[in-house]
């Protein structure tokens, strides 16, 4: 059985209380009082970016539209500027919601495949654990390369006049692709970090089976 | 001994070659003037930033920024973390307070650091570097060593985000936040403090994965400041200086707009203004250059 099936089976028709259990700050949701003022401040959802804005999501949790909120591209369209936690009257960590329930999709592996910043959203997590610091080309680079070989040469020229802007302030360096900057203690970050994910999962899975 | 000395968290993108390296180095000679001790803390590790939220999980998020805390208590005892980057403060701040918050985390975050060999006994304080200057020194403070006003230079505060919200400045507002346009008058140019965008989001890591979200927003800021009568923008924000900077020259092709105004640092304004050189200031690290900061720059200092 997949994770997924697992936690369908264990919370059914019950998907707030899976989303309160299992999603960082997943406990709030039932506190919102459907104002809008959410929606209405987020910049990204003035582009029609978003599916279902935050208020909507909310209200599809407690509806127990588990397929649909989950594989919705639209808390991916959150651009961490936090205008929606400061202006919610009810004091909601929206912001925060959105990443968790993003997080969840994406662990259960509903998320969309092809959502864009989901992919990035992985990559720089990855990138920046790895050696303990970002190294901004190889960032770029991986994004750039995402659909192939062919695509990724078509977006890096795409990119061409702003890298050559970058490099000739010396804001990029080539090098970076060789290694680049990073922690001395990176064996220490791979265990507290294995460590972290460990823990994490243990507390999930006894709210789980409590 | 210096004035003020602080533990010091550069973040990623002030590293040399990276995207704000320019901006640690007017931060360095800034600090210079104003005798403030920066010390990096030894092997800092990234903060994550928020964009990592795919993956990153809550536990080990507040790990790597409680690992800077642990080597900071650990090599610099006492001294309060001061970071530059908006991202690196939100971080650090965001898992400061969750810690202090749930004994639960706390619990867990020593767990997970025991496997680096390191811990955590005190909470430090984050603070901003503006934070610093305007509550540590104080305006007054920072005018004094204005040698070089910056006359006649109308200059668009941007503040963005992660600078403002969730968090803000002790005493500003999350709508209309004014102590960058204080910033800029300090250094004897002119504010736009109607400026109606300072607190729009560039779009954040969107300027990577989805361009046109975030170049629709830049799009607005830049505008903005060009209907405002201003010469060029400062802000805060590593992300939000590299989005509002490096992208112009791709906007214009998307919209037909014809802009090409510099994005500055604070800090390097105040360097400028303190008589400072242009390579004191990073001035060669724009990709639009500031070529009236400049020509302030190159003229003689009145002492």
């Amino acid at each position: 059985m997949s994770a997924n099936t697992a936690l369908a089976e264990k919370y059914r028709n019950n998907f707030l209380k899976e989303i309160e259990e299992q999603v960082e700050m997943g406990d709030w949701v039932k506190m919102c009082m459907q104002c809008g003022v959410c929606s209405g401040s987020c910049p990204t959802n003035f582009q029609s970016a978003w599916e279902h804005p935050p208020q909507e999501l909310f209200m599809m949790i407690r509806a127990g539209k588990r397929e649909e909120v989950l594989t919705s591209s639209s808390m991916w369209n959150c651009t961490s500027c936090y205008n929606c936690i400061v202006r919610c009257p009810r004091k909601l960590p929206i912001t925060h919601i959105m990443h968790g329930i993003a997080e969840y999709a994406h662990r259960l592996g509903m998320a969309p495949k092809m959502q864009p910043t989901r992919f990035f959203s992985g990559l720089f997590w990855k990138n920046c654990t790895h050696t303990g610091r970002v190294n901004e080309l190889k960032l770029s680079m991986g994004l750039y390369f995402k659909d192939g070989l062919g695509a990724g040469i078509k977006e890096g020229m795409k990119m061409k006049d702003v890298a050559i802007g970058l490099l000739k302030a010396k804001r990029l360096n080539p090098f970076e692709l060789l290694g680049g900057h990073k922690c001395k203690d990176q064996k220490g970050i791979q265990a507290m970090l294995k460590k972290a994910y460990e823990i994490e999962r243990s507390r999930k899975a006894a709210k789980m089976a409590g | 001994m210096a004035k003020h000395e602080y533990a010091f968290y550069p973040g990623c993108s002030s590293q040399k070659g990276a995207s704000a390296s320019n901006y640690l180095t007017s931060v360095e000679s800034m600090c210079k003037t104003l005798d403030v001790k920066l010390t990096e803390i030894p092997d800092w590790n990234c903060c994550g930033a928020s964009i990592g939220y795919a993956e990153a999980g809550e536990l080990p998020r507040h790990v790597m920024n409680a690992r800077n805390f642990a080597l900071s208590e650990k090599n610099l005892p006492g001294q309060e973390i001061v970071a530059t980057c908006a991202a690196c403060w939100l971080g650090a701040r965001e898992t400061r307070e969750r810690l202090t918050h749930s004994d639960t985390l706390m619990a867990d975050t020593r767990e997970a650091l025991k496997e680096a060999g390191l811990t955590i006994n005190e909470m430090p304080n984050i603070r901003h570097m503006v934070e610093v200057l305007i509550e540590d020194l104080g305006f007054d403070e920072m005018k004094k060593h204005v040698v070089r006003p910056l006359e006649g230079v109308k200059i668009a505060g941007y503040v963005g985000c992660q600078t403002n919200r969730p968090f803000g400045v002790d005493g500003e507002s999350f709508e209309n936040p004014q102590y960058l346009d204080k910033m800029v008058e300090m250094v004897g140019a002119e504010s736009i403090p109607e400026y109606d965008m300072k607190v729009t989001c560039c779009g954040g890591a969107l300027a990577f994965s989805e361009p046109e979200k975030a170049q629709a927003q830049i799009k607005d800021i830049v505008e903005s400041a060009y209907d405002h009568g201003a010469e060029m923008i400062v802000t805060p924000c590593p992300l939000c200086q590299a989005n509002v900077e490096i992208y112009q020259g791709q906007i214009n092709q998307r919209y037909g707009t014809k802009f090409n105004i510099p994005v500055m640092y604070y800090s390097q304004l105040m360097v400028v203004a303190y008589g400072g050189s242009a390579k004191d200031a990073a001035l060669n690290g724009q990709v639009i250059k500031a070529r009236r900061l400049e020509e302030i720059a190159a003229k003689p200092v009145k002492r």
